[in-house]
């Protein structure tokens, strides 16, 4: 007999209680199988970027395990090296902070007057703002490029920036006007009695009662732009190679396959180290971030 | 001196300086203005960097998409809806249709099921944090770099040479022949696969919805339940799936216009070939490769309307939410 069902055998007179754990048991088992093929897919990569290419060529990345000495950087000096992509982990970043920051601001500018001020037709404005979240990003590219062209921003940084932050404002200014219009009146009303300004009360009431929603909204949009391939393409794409962010560079990557995909895992690595480091130390903020920015177009 | 130290100036100093400057600014041009108008014009300066950004990104291009959708290849003269019944009668497009309605249906009844079965079942464990934690992290990386993590899933080797695709290798190793994944052209077969790398990034982002859904559910109830006999079964069908429904809906609907808007992943792993086209996709190639600004303004079109009821919908959820906090 085996241990457990010895173990079974015992608990059989209480049934609930066995029937209870056989319970547990197979949760455990779903749970783990589940968590066994959500992680295999990443763990494979993980091992091929840090073997060398004749390897990865002719064997599958579990062979590690016979030969643990293979291990090697190779792959990540040779991408950073020669394939365009340190540059591009640079261009990810010129690209990704002021997208992030420019919305950010707008947006709480907005949200402050909305949450905060009168003026006629303020709730049809902010009903506008927010039905634009319907407007698929797709639906922008043809008179948004037609237009960069006239002024030569194609190519360029900066027309990331200004798209990004078109994009992302409704779904900012969505949030942070609900977040703002919640927070206590009388804190308002005593900083306007003692002579402050709206902008002083903006930047030393308004902004710091609102970190939280502030940091999950800045983490879902740094995400977003940082993974963003579509808009890239559009905006950057062949026009200016050296403008051109990790996702662009790895996606080019992939398409000239035969000569050296196996250095496409380091690749794929290193634009996911931001990320995942993001992920990890700001969890809480992220979650919130992702869950609530998910309408977003 | 490198460029790029000036452009790290710009980024990190001169666009919040240029974004505080512009409110203070504003406070100045006010002082210039009469006091009792001042309050009529201030929220108009507060909100006119907004207006400025949606007006040029969202509205004017939006219309001006509208009306290149019913005018030629390069937009000189109005075709009416040529372009529209060319969408509806292509076979590349129409494929591409009948390929988002596929992403429609089995990536929201996959990441949503699965969500909900891995939300229940991870809520009964001690290792929840973790174990949610490992089901929402392909959440954080982007299309492309999945892509590529299941691009050495999927890779093909001709039979009788090893394997270094993970799939095929654990075919292999029970006797079954190497699979050319992604190159079938059956049954839909590699937009399957497409669907199961998206649901792959996506069933975290349910889970953890469903979850916190799921933390919301009085314990009493469900005690009170079992203590009159229900089985675990019953109370999960006649209690807990009831209370879910609210959120399995905003779950749902957020799917549904995520798999409309497909794109990053079959660009990156088929490019639409071997017949998994998309629309967003479809309209790349036209914008791009033909550059047919017409066609890809109309497959536009179409993407936004069969968008909207389903995000209105879900704006009317998320609002009522909102105010129940």
């Amino acid at each position: 007999m085996t241990t457990a069902a010895t173990a079974l055998a015992r608990t059989a007179t209480a049934t609930p209680r066995w029937r209870r754990s056989l319970g547990h048991l197979t949760t455990h088992v779903v749970v783990i199988i589940l968590l066994i093929i959500w992680l295999i897919p990443t763990i494979g990569l993980l091992i091929n970027s840090f073997r060398p290419s004749e390897a990865v060529q002719t064997s599958g990345w579990w062979t590690i395990i016979f030969q643990p000495s293979q291990v090697t950087l190779d792959n990540y000096a040779y991408v950073l090296a020669q394939s365009g992509l340190w540059q591009g982990f640079i261009n990810s970043l010129f690209i990704t902070i002021p997208a992030t920051v420019i919305p950010i601001f707008v947006a709480a500018f907005a949200a402050y007057a909305f949450a905060w001020m009168q003026f006629p037709g303020r709730n049809l404005l902010f009903v506008v703002v927010v039905g634009l979240l319907v407007v698929p990003l797709q639906t922008t590219f043809v008179p948004v490029l037609q237009l960069f062209g006239k002024f030569g921003l194609n190519g360029q940084f900066i027309a990331l920036w200004l798209a990004h932050t078109g994009y992302g404002l409704p779904f900012a200014v969505y949030l942070l006007r609900n977040y703002m219009s919640g927070l206590p009146r009388e804190v308002f009303e005593a900083a306007a009695i003692d002579g402050a300004s709206p902008a002083t009360a903006f930047f030393r009431l308004a902004i710091p009662m609102s970190v939280p929603v502030l940091a999950a909204l800045a983490i879902f949009q740094f995400l977003f732009v940082w993974n963003d391939l579509l808009v890239a393409l559009v905006y950057i794409g062949a026009a200016n190679p050296s403008n051109q962010p990790l996702t662009l560079v790895i996606a080019n990557l992939v398409g000239s396959y035969g000569n050296g995909w196996w250095y496409l895992a380091a690749a794929a690595f290193i634009s996911m180290a931001v990320p995942l480091a993001v992920f990890f130390s700001l969890q809480r903020y992220f979650v919130r971030g992702i869950v609530s920015g998910s309408v977003k177009g | 001196m490198d460029p790029r130290l000036g452009t790290a100036l710009v980024v990190l100093i001169g666009i919040p300086a240029v974004l505080v400057g512009y409110i203070f600014l504003s406070e100045q041009v006010l002082r210039g203005v009469p006091e009792r108008r001042r309050g009529r014009v201030r929220p108009w300066l507060w909100l006119a960097p907004m207006l400025g950004f949606l007006i040029v990104f969202l509205v004017y291009p939006t219309i001006g998409t509208f009306i290149d959708s019913l005018k030629d290849q390069l937009g000189t003269k109005f075709v009416g809806l040529a372009n529209y019944s060319f969408v509806f009668s292509d076979p590349d497009t129409l494929g591409a249709i009948k390929n988002n309605v596929i992403w429609l249906v089995l990536l929201t009844a996959l990441t949503v099921g699965l969500g909900l079965v891995i939300a229940v079942l991870v809520d009964r464990v001690r290792y929840e944090s973790v174990a949610k934690s490992i089901i929402f992290m392909p959440l954080a990386i982007s299309a492309t770099a999945a892509s590529v993590i299941w691009l050495f899933m999927f890779a093909y080797q001709p039979a009788g040479t090893p394997q270094d695709g993970t799939l095929n290798a654990m075919l292999a190793a029970v006797g079954v022949g190497p699979v050319p994944w992604l190159t079938v052209s059956d049954f839909s077969f590699n937009t399957i696969l497409l669907v199961l790398v998206m649901a792959w990034t996506w069933t975290g982002f349910c889970m953890v919805i469903i979850s916190s859904a799921l933390k919301g559910i009085s314990p009493e109830l469900i005690e009170a339940a079992r203590v009159d006999g229900a089985s675990e079964l019953q109370v999960f069908r006649r209690i807990t799936l009831p209370l879910l429904m609210p959120t399995l809906f905003v779950v749902g609907t957020t799917m549904v216009i995520t798999a409309l808007k497909a794109f990053d992943i079959v660009y990156v792993m088929t490019n639409g070939n071997f017949d998994t086209q998309v629309i967003a996709n479809a309209m790349i190639e036209q914008l791009f490769t033909n550059g047919d600004f017409g066609k890809g303004s109309a497959l536009a079109i179409v993407l936004m309307i069969a968008i909207i009821p389903i995000m209105a919908l879900n704006i009317r959820r998320f609002q009522a939410q909102e105010e129940m906090r």
